[in-house]
């Protein structure tokens, strides 16, 4: 497989959260509708915190602390979803051995 | 509630199953590329009609490319990281959240594909015009899932809710589709190969 292709695409995925500062920040879908029928009281606070409402803690500059946690989640999303897409595939060598 | 997780908890461990059957090596990296795509964009909220904005959902694409069990996976990881990482969704929620955009928007949208395809034909044009309706398609439904829940838990009665949740969900649909459409155009252009993928 073409290992630079698939980095271009990473790449590609990083340049997409870039931009997420220019992301609207009206209510979703959803949200809409909660607030309109009066049940966006319903949702419960996070019983902890780690980079909530996508703002990388500890900086300044809001924008940059979007992109900033953007591309955390990013990467980490490739590193996770392609470690355990390797590990059920490799898993199986074993299993049908 | 506890119906949802419990349904997508066996949806997940069902899509494991299958995927460690027949996951080839090029799917691989591809399922981590889209993992990584589905997030990025998801912080992406485009505005839509009267102060409302979407974002994409992404189970289409990832159905459409390497299949309905394939795109369970990886909405539930994305989803998960979401709850856990960033706050966003719900923990609670979480249930419900694989159970719509990744069960019933990953099948819903594959078989649209598929419906549609056949409808059309094999040429370019008609995977465009079929993506996009199984895109569009996949959000109206897991939409009309959700407001499903929010009636059966009681929040709302589904006269309601049905209504409000489908309509602004029509709209955002067009999103969902326009950007499933523009990244298949891209894979068509630059990789067709990876749409003879077997999906899963």
């Amino acid at each position: 497989m073409n290992k630079k292709g698939w980095l271009i695409a990473l790449l590609l995925c990083l340049a997409v959260a870039t931009v997420s500062p220019l992301a609207s920040s009206s209510p979703d879908g959803l949200e809409r509708v909660a607030e309109d029928e009066g049940f966006i009281a319903l949702a419960q606070e996070a019983p902890f915190v780690v980079i909530a409402d996508y703002i990388f803690p500890g900086i300044e500059n809001e924008a940059v602390a979007t992109i900033l946690a953007g591309w955390v989640g990013t990467v980490t999303l490739f590193g996770i979803v392609y470690g355990i897409a390797r590990l059920i595939k490799s898993k199986k060598r074993t299993l049908a051995g | 509630m506890a119906t949802t997780y419990a349904v997508s908890a066996g949806g997940v461990a069902n899509a494991v199953r299958l995927a460690n059957k027949k996951l080839g090596e090029k799917q691989v990296p591809l399922m981590g590329i889209l993992a990584a795509f589905v997030f990025a964009t998801q912080m992406l909220n485009f505005p839509v009609a009267g102060g409302t904005s979407g974002h994409l959902i992404g189970a289409a694409l990832v159905a459409i490319l390497l299949g309905p069990w394939v795109a369970v996976l990886v909405m539930s990881c994305v989803l998960i990281a979401q709850s856990l990482i960033f706050q966003d969704g719900g923990l609670l929620a979480l249930g419900a959240n694989i159970f719509n955009m990744g069960i019933i928007a990953g099948f819903g949208a594959y078989y649209l594909y598929r419906l549609t395809g056949s409808l059309l034909g094999d040429n370019r044009r008609a995977k465009v015009v079929s993506g996009f309706i199984a895109a569009w398609g996949s959000v109206f439904l897991a939409s009309i899932a959700c407001a499903i829940e929010l009636a059966v838990s009681g929040v709302l009665p589904i006269g309601v809710v049905l209504p409000a949740m489908a309509g602004v969900h029509a709209l955002i649909g067009i999103g969902e589709g326009l950007i499933t459409v523009a990244v298949l155009s891209l894979v068509l252009a630059t990789r067709a190969d990876l749409l003879k993928l077997q999906r899963i």
